[in-house]
């Protein structure tokens, strides 16, 4: 939506101003949580992104801050020198450069918008609790759907495993036999499955009860702790595979899980990165062994079943 | 965060308690409770370990007292950048910038949890409704008023 100053019922000079992004989903909400407060609303020019992304993404800036403040001419529309930010804007935004610039000073205000009329009423102080992230079980449940569709992105991935799975499965005892290394495709794409299951599904709902705090490590767990699931419930999965067949799919998909589990690091409001950094660069070597491993086994399960 | 936490040992954020006047926006901006004021005034570091190097602390610090190597805690965005060069950003872009990946979330969560709706209208393949340029329907600007 455009950027701009928007009236919130039937604000005066003296009524507080907001400022937010031009997300339209948090304008919305921003106005709703305010309904019966006449307020002002300066909405920022962040593309489109929400606060804390377009914070961190320079958008939600000092620059666009003081720009917005001169384009809207808000000297002539409030004869107060206060604004209230969203306080995840303060990745963005430096309140005394804004001071120093435009004269105007920034409230810290609360996290999420649904406290802006407790804030108000207790004379715009935030308590702790408003000043904190939250990432509750449904918020993180919420963006399972998301990294669900986005494990897709790694499709050519999963069809070169699939490809490699069949290559390995072919080589056995007799030699290269493609028939044999065909039944590998039914378990590579349930490996695909249960890793895109466990890791963009469990990982997010299951975030603080999964050992370890690695979030590779979550997802690997959860890789394997889903196969192992699979394989007790679905009925007839036992002896449908071999145990080598098994131990292929389960590092298979822990491996992806894995790497989808670590990808998550990007929705999480809490890790840091340098701690990304440091967990990517043990994760991927292992990552890339178990996913060796996994191949490995299918020649060896390939071996053991033509051979015996 | 309560209940989770990340890898302790792993952040850039220090302190110059020398240059600290002890005027607390450290605490206020910070959204992990990382900072408290203490008996001398001063601010210290009470839980290091939570900060997620965000930045807001460092760049609202008047005093300079506080550094962090801030950035996007996303692992697609760094992997990004090591084979593409250039800094870690993340794949929900402003308009024209080609930078980031791609990624299924946007570095960092979004501003209020309430935004993230799997049923976001203007869909893009992002849950934090970056890039999703809303158009239309928005009561016009105040304006002048």
């Amino acid at each position: 939506m455009p950027a701009g100053l928007y009236r919130v019922g039937e604000p005066t000079s003296s009524s507080p101003v907001f400022v937010t992004c031009n997300y339209r989903m948090t304008v919305d909400l921003v106005r709703g949580d305010l309904a019966g407060i006449d307020a002002w609303l300066l909405v920022l020019e962040t593309y489109g992104v929400n606060v804390w992304c377009a914070a961190g993404k320079g958008t939600f800036s000092t620059d666009e801050l003081v720009r917005r403040i001169f384009a809207v001419h808000l000297a002539e529309v409030v004869d107060h020198n206060r604004l209230i930010l969203p306080q995840l804007a303060a990745s963005g935004v430096a309140a005394q450069t804004v001071r120093e610039l435009s004269g105007y000073r920034v409230v810290w205000g609360p996290i999420r918008s649904a406290d802006l009329r407790s804030f108000l009423a207790s004379g715009q102080k935030a308590t702790p609790g408003m000043r904190e992230v939250t990432f509750t079980f449904a918020e993180r449940l919420a963006l399972a759907p998301v990294e669900l569709l986005g494990a897709g992105r790694w499709a050519w991935a999963i069809a070169g495993y699939a490809a490699l799975s069949v290559i390995g499965a072919s080589i056995g005892a007799r030699g290269f036999v493609w028939q044999a290394g065909l039944m590998a495709l039914f378990p590579a794409a349930l490996a695909y499955l249960l890793g895109a299951l466990a890791g963009a599904v469990v990982v997010p709902a299951a975030l603080p009860w999964l050992p370890f705090r690695a979030l590779s490590a979550k997802g690997a767990v959860a890789g394997a702790v889903v196969t192992v699931v699979a394989l007790l419930l679905l009925p007839g999965m036992l002896g449908m595979l071999s145990a080598w067949q098994w131990a292929a799919v389960i590092l298979g998909v822990s491996a992806f899980a894995s790497y989808v589990g670590v990808n998550f690091t990007g929705c999480t409001p809490y890790t840091s990165p340098s701690g990304v950094e440091r967990e990517l660069r043990r994760a991927i070597p292992l990552q890339a062994t178990a996913l060796a491993l996994s191949l490995g086994c299918w020649t060896v399960a390939a071996a053991t079943r033509i051979g015996g | 965060m309560r209940g989770l936490r990340y890898l302790e040992d792993a952040v850039t954020l220090s302190l110059d308690a020398d240059k600290c006047t002890g005027c607390g926006v450290c605490t206020v901006v910070c959204p992990h409770g990382v900072f408290a004021i203490g008996a001398d005034k001063r601010a210290t570091i009470v839980d290091r370990g939570a900060c997620m190097e965000c930045g807001a602390c460092a760049l609202n610090c008047a005093w300079g007292a506080i550094s962090v190597e801030p950035g996007v805690g996303c692992a697609e965005a760094i992997i990004h950048s090591w084979i593409y060069g250039g800094e870690p950003t993340c794949g929900c872009s402003t308009p024209g910038d080609s930078g980031g990946s791609g990624s299924a979330c946007c570095g960092g969560a979004p501003a209020s949890p309430r935004e993230i709706s799997p049923t976001t209208p203007e869909g893009s393949d992002c849950g934090c409704g970056c890039g999703s340029g809303a158009t239309g329907g928005a009561k016009p600007p105040a304006g002048e008023a």
